[in-house]
């Protein structure tokens, strides 16, 4: 159920520029979380569908990009969104140009996972500029920034391998301000002598945090986390659960069958759909009906979110049922739904942009024992359903 | 962000007062808004809006902040449990 790796995870999609998203993260040790997808090295394959051509420098060719979106980056976006190649969605770390950049133009610095970039180039259509991507390893900047990888020794080392020095004559880079969990803005400046900027959160941000003289407002400054950001996240919460979810279903079938007498593969069928069907409840209220009504469903702890979803889904579904169940098979369905969706909502704190790590602990603490309980409770009345009926 | 607060009381962010030469990174960095800078000197202004993402005292030239950062994700820390490691969300490569 981790979270899917290398990942990319993003936490504020429509604006995956600086976006992040997956287990919120630590400054500079290695806490490996979404991630550790592995060194960008010769046996990848690169997108490069968005470089057009390439423009001279003094430290030699670089390659420009264009700004447009077309159906190839969607398709690859669709595709990241639900777990398919996502370690492997990069481009070649190093410097792009952007428009028509010259010695004064600025330069943003970001991630080389693709779809942080494609949001970059987009964001950036009409600027002239020098974008240097980081080798993060195909993560986008929030999950890298926790994991190093968008760190300060990266930046200082892909500045001076692309001898940034003779292409601009500033010493400024302008980073996204969501990559600074990584990042000693000091500590760069004295490895590179180029000082550090932190932009806004969101690239959409960017142009007018230029034509601002580079100043971000407060609203540029602060994390949001809109229903939109919310719902595109939720696949891969599905996706990540379908293992999990599938051992379950066995065992629930095998469990369904086991009544007095022997293994009846009728009843394995019949009560398992049933259970699996609840278990699917279940995880469609913890994964996508808690995120979307997240800040709307007014408690703090994502357990706590997850389980009156889940009860209010179950209640729902006992009412729809009602005569063909009977009172402890309801009662179980209750019980069970509200506990698994407790569970999956809890695990969608790591794509969350606001939850600390002691705070999903000390919840954890809390909940575990109680979704247990109730999973055990649900389980009982459910097998002991076919012993006494 | 309101609807968006999570747990009070938790955050391990912290100040120290006589550090501070009041430059501003943290202000700067932080995507809650928990610190403001007054008359040369910062201060916290909302402790419990930390997520513990580590920005600030990264980015602090005096190390005047701490806090413990880590992973505010649930699958990382049940992992972390499991196997007796740090948190890791077990998304491995």
């Amino acid at each position: 159920m981790g979270r899917k790796g290398s990942s990319t995870d993003v936490k504020f999609p429509s604006d995956a520029g600086t976006g992040g998203g997956c287990c919120a993260p630590p400054s500079g040790k290695s806490v490996s979380c979404c991630g550790g997808g592995s060194a960008s090295t010769g046996e990848i394959r690169y997108e490069d569908g968005f470089i057009d051509g390439k423009v001279d420098t003094p430290a030699g060719p670089v390659p420009h990009v264009h700004s447009r979106i077309v159906v190839r980056d969607l398709l690859g976006r669709w595709k990241v969104r639900w777990g398919i190649g996502r370690d492997r969605y990069r481009v070649a770390p190093g410097l792009y140009a952007l428009g028509a950049p010259d010695g004064n133009a600025p330069v943003l610095v970001t991630a080389n996972y693709k779809l942080t970039f494609d949001v970059v180039r987009r964001d950036t259509a009409g600027l002239d500029a020098w974008i240097l991507a980081l080798d993060t390893r195909g993560i986008n900047v929030w999950c890298a920034a926790g994991e190093g990888t968008f760190g300060t020794e990266e930046v200082i080392r892909r500045v001076t391998l692309a001898r940034l020095s003779e292409i601009v004559s500033h010493r400024r880079l302008i980073l996204p301000q969501l990559g600074a969990p990584g990042v000693a803005a000091h500590e760069v400046r004295k490895g590179c002598g180029f000082s550090v900027v932190y932009g806004p959160v969101r690239s959409r941000d960017i142009r007018p945090f230029l034509h601002g003289g580079m100043k971000a407002s407060p609203e540029m400054r602060r994390v949001v986390f809109p229903v939109l950001d919310r719902l595109v996240l939720t696949p891969i919460e599905i996706t990540n659960l379908l293992r999990p979810a599938g051992w379950s279903a066995v065992a629930l079938f095998l469990l369904a069958g086991t009544g007095p007498g022997i293994f009846s593969l009728e009843a394995a069928w019949q009560r398992g759909s049933a259970a699996v069907a609840v278990l699917a409840g279940g995880i469609l209220a913890g994964a996508v009906v808690t995120p979307v009504l997240l800040p709307w469903i007014p408690v703090r702890a994502f357990s706590v979110k997850g389980g009156l979803a889940g009860g209010v889904v179950a209640a729902c579904a006992v009412m729809w049922r009602r005569g063909v169940m009977d009172a402890p098979t309801a009662l179980a369905l209750l019980l069970a739904m509200a506990a698994v969706s407790s569970f999956v909502a809890m695990n969608f704190t790591g794509a969350t942009p606001f939850t600390s790590p002691s705070g999903v602990e000390k919840e954890m603490r809390r909940a575990l024992p109680v979704q247990a309980g109730l999973t055990v409770l649900a389980g009982l009345l459910w097998v002991g359903g076919a012993f006494f009926r | 962000m309101n609807g968006f607060r999570y747990m009070d009381g938790v955050a391990t962010v912290r100040l120290a007062d006589a550090a501070c030469i009041g430059c501003g990174m943290c202000e700067e960095v932080c995507p809650h808004g928990v610190f403001a800078v007054a008359e040369r000197k910062a201060r916290i202004l909302d402790r419990d809006a930390c997520m513990e993402c580590g920005a600030c005292a990264m980015n602090c030239p005096t190390k005047a902040i701490s806090v413990t950062p880590g992973v505010g994700c649930a699958a990382a820390i049940l992992n972390g449990w499991l196997t007796g490691s740090e948190p890791s969300c077990g998304c491995g490569g």
